[in-house]
């Protein structure tokens, strides 16, 4: 019909499903290494991972991390070994969610969850500071007021530096190469980077979330 | 045709209280059915774009309208420095009133099959289901589409501003070229009338589809109509007084706060009012089967749904139709539109002309096909003529 073909297609279009997500009322899974806001993970044991090496604050390309170590005291440390992060603050309102962090860290103590939905008021509510960064007792991040958190959201909070820690190094496949965490206890190891993940924290279905074309 | 039944036998208290009556329900309903047209497009499109559209405000988001009506009210209302103060505060006025006043000679209702002439009884008096109707109700009607055009004009004279200003310059050039070919096709049916009051107009068209003007003037001036009318209310695609991508919002980018919404509400009311003149010269207005009980009630219904056609027609072509470049805009009015509704109209006069008088059938239409023919040869040595010329200053430039 010519001109008149695109009355067809919009037309047509009427009866379609829609693409619209609703957002605040109905929200799509997350993509399993997500970045959103960071937490400090614990040992199973309750002792803090962070060392205070302040790795993180020098790899930060935003300068968000402000890190300061103190030495453990023998009779309560705070972390396992020698040293601790004393202050550990991190500005939300320059961080850029890159990661680098967590790629820096030699203990996994710094991650990222998939909570990204705050709005805080005031400056000193964007500076978190290890007070609010560190997991609770259950090994979940701890919920701040300005925070949104829908259910499950923060249950994946360490999923990016399982995928890397074996840093697409075949010898290190199906091996878990990273200590436990509080809550959680040793994670079970991803499948590899070579091939589909198949987490079981993963909300993607496979089939729409299919990373083996473009990694290969 | 005499007029409304109602003024007949003199005008007394009740005949004042029916036509008070009368305005009060058309401009509600007026302003209502706008409301709803606003919510209707912007759901209807977002349906035709894979979208959700507006559904957060009450149910299914019918009160959107509503509550970006109130947040105009609130707002602050600017007025630009350069703006010329009288001009800039009446425009919006302009565009308004006249969108509500061309709705005043739409018959909304009453029978008009079988011997009856369209009348209604209300509290035992007889009058139309319209607010008025002048025996020149088509020339009303043009008038004011006409006279709309200044409140776009002046809104961008007014603003003090260079985009409104190119917007409305495109605006008024644009109105005034299918102005023509609205007002010729609006003749066609006239002719075919013979009254220039909307009521004779669709008593004319009582008695079957086939009576209806766009089968018995043949679909071109219908189509014709269609387009103009697309053209006159500045919808897509011929939405170029308002082109955001060139013009930011058009005439309307310097008025902000309660005179913007009236020319939103300006906007919307045309195109219920324009779909009415539709349904009106050539739909038969009321006119459809009465299926049970109530019979003033039907035509009403009837109307209202073929409205809603041209409504969603409206929509469809925004939805599908891109906008067209200025040159193809003029185009396509005067050379195309124009020649065509011109050679249509003198070809129904004669039709009429010879049925009139008994004219011979041969010698009617062999002088009419000789005529038409060198008129055409003539039209298109024109065109050609333009068109080279066109391309010259082109190559030049």
């Amino acid at each position: 019909m010519g001109y008149l073909d695109g009355f067809k297609v919009t037309f047509m279009k009427l009866f379609e499903e829609r693409v619209t997500t609703e957002y605040p009322k109905e929200k799509r899974p997350k993509p399993p290494r997500f970045h959103g806001r960071h937490v400090l993970n614990r040992y199973e044991d309750g002792m803090e991972k962070c060392i205070g090496c302040e790795l993180c604050a020098g790899v930060c390309p935003a300068k968000c991390i402000y890190v300061r170590g103190a030495d453990n005291s023998e009779s309560d440390p705070v972390s396992p070994g020698e040293r601790y992060g004393y202050v550990y603050e991190i500005n939300y309102l320059r961080c850029i969610h890159c990661d680098l962090c967590v790629e820096a860290c030699p203990t996994e103590a710094i991650t990222e969850s998939k909570l990204f939905e705050f709005s805080f008021a005031n400056r000193s509510d964007a500076i978190y500071t290890k007070n609010e960064l560190v997991v609770g007792d259950d090994g979940l991040p701890q919920r701040q007021p300005w925070e949104l958190w829908h259910e499950g959201d923060d249950l994946a909070t360490s999923g990016w530096m399982r995928a890397t820690a074996s840093a697409g190094n075949p010898d290190y496949q199906n091996r878990v190469g990273w200590s436990g965490e509080l809550g959680y206890g040793t994670r079970s190891p991803e499948i590899g980077q070579h091939d589909l993940a198949k987490d079981e924290k993963s909300e993607m279905p496979p089939e729409e979330h299919d990373q083996s074309e473009d990694l290969h | 045709m005499t007029g409304d039944p109602l003024f007949l036998d003199g005008v007394d208290l009740a005949d004042i209280g029916i036509m008070a009556a009368k305005v009060l329900i058309a401009f509600t309903f007026l302003l209502v059915a706008t409301m709803f047209m606003v919510w209707f497009e912007r759901k209807l499109i977002s349906d035709m774009q894979n979208r959700i559209g507006p559904n957060v405000a009450g149910p299914w988001g019918l009160l959107q309208t509503f509550a970006d009506g109130v947040k105009f009210f609130f707002k602050e209302d600017l007025r630009p420095e350069n703006a010329d103060p009288l001009v800039f505060r009446l425009a919006p006025y302009i565009a308004a009133v006249t969108a509500f006043l061309s709705f005043a000679v739409v018959p909304i209702g009453g029978s008009f099959g079988g011997g009856s002439s369209g009348t209604v009884t209300i509290f035992g008096r007889e009058t139309y289901l319209q607010v008025a109707d002048p025996p020149i109700g088509i020339l009303l009607l043009l008038a004011m589409s006409s006279i709309a055009v200044y409140g776009v004009m002046l809104a961008g004279w007014a603003s003090g501003s260079k985009y409104p200003l190119i917007g409305s310059v495109r605006a008024s050039a644009q109105a005034i070229s299918y102005e023509a070919a609205l007002g010729m096709a609006t003749v066609v049916v006239v002719i075919l009338a013979g009254t220039l009051s909307t009521h004779g107009i669709v008593a004319a068209q009582s008695g079957g589809i086939t009576r209806w003007f766009v089968v018995s003037s043949g679909i071109v001036p219908f189509i014709v109509f269609l387009i103009a009318a697309t053209a006159e209310l500045n919808r897509p695609p011929f939405d170029l007084v308002e082109a955001e991508q060139e013009l930011v919002g058009g005439f309307h980018t310097e008025y902000s706060s309660i005179r913007f919404a009236l020319f939103f509400l300006a906007e919307f009311m045309n195109v219920i009012t324009m779909s009415a003149i539709m349904v009106t010269l050539f739909f038969g207005g009321p006119a459809g089967p009465i299926l049970f009980g109530m019979t003033w009630f039907w035509p009403t219904i009837w109307f209202l749904l073929k409205v809603l056609a041209f409504l969603f027609v409206f929509v469809w072509f925004r939805a599908t139709l891109p906008r067209l470049r200025y040159d193809q805009l003029m185009h396509l009015g005067w050379k195309l539109l124009i020649p065509l509704i011109l050679f249509w109209l003198m070809f129904i006069s004669l039709k009429e002309l010879r049925a009139a008088h008994d004219w011979n059938w041969f010698a009617t239409y062999g002088a009419a096909f000789v005529a038409l023919a060198i008129g055409t040869s003539l039209l298109l040595a024109g065109l050609r003529a333009g068109d080279r010329a066109f391309q010259d200053e082109l190559e030049e430039a």
